[in-house]
């Protein structure tokens, strides 16, 4: 009686998937998916290293100061970094005043309790780095956790800052109504090909690097991708050099264990 | 409740003997992984992870009860405390790291006990008991898990949430009210996030009580074993202590290594990258998907895409996904078969390693990609064979086997027949 009763509910559940299989295999037939421009063209990250990479990666301080001045005089427009204060900066090799005086580069919103008005002062060590007010179209994300956020993110975030280009021919061509519109630009990295962000590094020496690297867009675009490294994981360092005592002392461990296993079934058939 | 032969627990420093008299808990632990219980000798390393759950539900609750100590539940903090957390406490991301990835690693453990389980008959009489309850932790687990995962209020944790939830949605009649009740409101929010964390906190030690059940109903009739021959003389035990101390001691050094090795080197490999962002309930990421546990469950869910006569697709997805676990509950009286491991079961055996795994990979797999072609037919075919596999070749196949000869006793399979005679009684000492 169980056996009946439970194959009948096993029937049940398989007919009602094979029901499901067989309509999609139908409409599967019928009426085939259309190619989509984003699924054909949109291309994954490119190939690029940095210093953090592997298992013994560390981060290269010069590159991160570079990759921080490209954001403060580039990105920091329309981008924020609400997760990093700028005492933490002291990690990419400023001492106490250079940090001191980063910070006072910046307005910070204070509520003035008085008056009831939002005013700005100068920032501190311990303050984060203040919002930034942007207008324009499209949102742009905060870039805190941005190389997090995104498969494949230090990669992805240097893909997309050099990947901008003319829309190929060949999409044109093949969906005609996938012109890039206007106000937006076209970038096969971009997840739906077409973003707000104007092409934010343009030319050589945007920037002008005080350690005298040329500012390529090649290397702006590594050095600001290596910075925001940092800014999803400031622990990155930390994280990998604690890993290699304590997979060392593990291994000892476990060695031991495994011969005190063996000693004490020693004899003992099992 | 243990075998004649069990060692008795002699406590010799006076203070343990007074101690004995009072509250006899040394004897308790004695006669639960010491000396005092019995253990067949011939058990394979699938036998470790039920010990190295255990490791994983307290690594869970300490490092869980760290995370606590610096997280607030509200929707407007919740991401941020996250971050701070990992960023300026102490050693704050490890302590992340370490509970996001040992949420992982007590479902990886977790899934081999279950297929041990499957495979070996464990959930056989006379263990019904702790079959049922193991699956009761199982389901407090994902419980607890996805209300975890919903915590650091990501945009998978929102969107996660608003899906699950949105489940009790199909039920007929009750469906909407009760899916409202459960988030406090008509969409996750900050009385959604309160609750979650509540109850967070709560079910762990849920699941602790329920396996400390799930140990007392073991020990009862003892651990099985490889061969599903039940224990008979003492030659086919060994005492826990030492024998399997050791034995768990090293494997746990092995599960920390690799352990280690995701938390130290690749902490964020089976994440999602969308969790990282916060929260945005005006903007749906282009594949929801939940953590990877989740994700045959999840693909059953998705491979009923049609109406099936007057039951909606959605209403069919919610009974099979919870039904391809409640049919767990069912497996000792579905599986009549008298023998219990599979190794001596030539047609279970079959249907287990070239039918439940194969589906049980594929649905895996399909859980995590994306709800198209070829995934969902992928995925239709997979659950199609693993509700075939419970509810229709199980009962078939244990009634129409012919299972293989089973050793006599386990020390006669560990040793062989003649050096198991030797070791045996007499035969007139048997039959008296």
């Amino acid at each position: 009686m169980a056996r009946i009763l439970s194959i009948l509910v096993g029937l049940f559940f398989t007919v009602a998937l094979a029901w499901s299989f067989g309509k999609g295999a139908y409409q599967q037939i019928t009426e085939p998916p259309a190619a989509t421009a984003e699924h054909e063209f949109h291309l994954h990250p490119k190939e690029v290293s940095f210093a953090s990479d592997g298992a013994f990666g560390k981060f290269d301080r010069q590159q991160l100061q570079r990759g921080f001045q490209v954001y403060k005089e580039v990105c920091a427009a329309c981008h924020a970094l609400r997760h990093v204060a700028f005492r933490d900066l002291a990690a990419l090799g400023y001492n106490d005043a250079e940090v001191k005086a980063i910070a006072k580069g910046f307005q910070v919103p204070v509520y003035n309790n008085a008056t009831g008005e939002v005013e700005t002062r100068e920032g501190v060590a311990t303050d984060y780095f203040p919002p930034v007010l942007y207008g324009g179209q499209g949102t742009p994300p905060d870039l805190s956790l941005i190389t997090k956020a995104r498969h494949d993110g230090p990669a992805y975030v240097y893909s997309l800052l050099t990947g901008y280009q003319d829309q190929p021919a060949a999409l044109l061509k093949k969906f005609p109504d996938s012109k890039t519109p206007d106000g937006l630009h076209y970038n096969p990295y971009f997840a739906n090909l077409n973003l707000a962000m104007p092409p934010p590094l343009t030319g050589e020496g945007q920037v002008t690097y005080g350690d005298g690297t040329k500012a390529t867009v090649d290397q702006m675009s590594k050095d600001v991708s290596a910075f925001l490294i940092w800014t999803a994981e400031p622990k990155l360092e930390k994280r990998k050099q604690t890993g290699w005592p304590v997979l060392g002392f593990l291994l000892f461990a476990t060695i031991l264990g495994y011969m005190s296993y063996r000693n004490i079934w020693a004899g003992k058939k099992h | 409740m243990s075998f004649p032969w069990a060692k008795e627990y002699k406590p010799s420093h006076p203070f343990m003997q007074w101690m004995d008299d009072r509250l006899p808990l040394p004897r308790l632990v004695y006669n639960s992984v010491g000396g005092g219980y019995p253990v067949p000798r011939n058990l394979n390393y699938f036998w470790n992870f039920g010990f190295l759950a255990a490791l994983c539900l307290v690594l869970q609750i300490v490092t869980g009860i760290v995370m606590a100590m610096h997280y607030a539940a509200n929707t407007q903090v919740a991401f941020d405390t996250v971050e701070q957390t990992v960023r300026d406490v102490n050693w704050g991301w490890m302590m992340r790291y370490a509970h996001a990835n040992g949420a992982s690693a007590f479902f990886v453990v977790i899934y081999v006990h279950i297929f041990r389980g499957f495979f070996y008959g464990s959930y056989k009489a006379p263990r019904e008991m702790v079959w049922l309850l193991g699956v009761v932790i199982f389901l407090l687990m994902m419980a607890t898990a996805f209300m975890g995962y919903v915590l650091p209020w990501g945009q998978m944790s929102f969107w996660g949430a608003k899906v699950i939830t949105g489940l009790f949605g199909a039920i007929p009649f009750v469906g909407e009210p009760l899916q409202q009740w459960l988030l406090g409101g008509f969409a996750p929010d900050n009385a959604a996030l309160n609750r979650f964390f509540s109850l967070h906190y709560l079910l762990p030690f849920v699941i602790v009580g329920v396996v400390i059940l799930h140990i007392w109903a073991l020990h009862i009739p003892g651990s099985s074993n490889p061969t599903g021959v039940e224990v008979k003389s003492e030659s086919d035990t060994v005492p826990f202590y030492p024998y399997y101390v050791a034995k768990d001691g090293w494997a746990i050094g092995v599960f920390a290594i690799l352990f280690c090795t995701a938390l130290f080197f690749f902490p964020n490999a089976l994440g999602h990258p969308d969790n990282y962002i916060p929260a945005n309930p005006m903007s749906t990421p282009a594949h929801i998907v939940p953590e990877w546990y989740f994700w045959p469950f999840y693909a059953i869910l998705r491979a009923f895409t049609q109406d099936f006569f007057f039951i909606p697709a959605k209403l069919m997805g919610v009974l099979a996904m919870f039904g391809a676990i409640l049919v767990w509950f069912f497996l000792p009286w579905l599986d009549r078969s008298p023998v219990r491991s599979g190794s001596y079961r030539p047609l279970y055996k079959k249907f287990f390693f070239f039918g439940l795994i194969p589906a049980m990979a594929v649905l895996f797999y399909c859980g995590g990609a994306p709800a198209e072609e070829p995934y969902v037919m992928l995925s239709q075919i997979a659950a199609l064979y693993y509700f075939a596999h419970f509810l229709i070749v199980i009962p078939i196949v244990s009634a129409i086997e012919k299972p293989d000869p089973l050793p006599f006793s386990i020390t006669e399979s560990v040793l062989g027949e003649d050096e198991a005679a030797k070791l045996a009684p007499a035969p007139s000492a048997t039959v008296a």
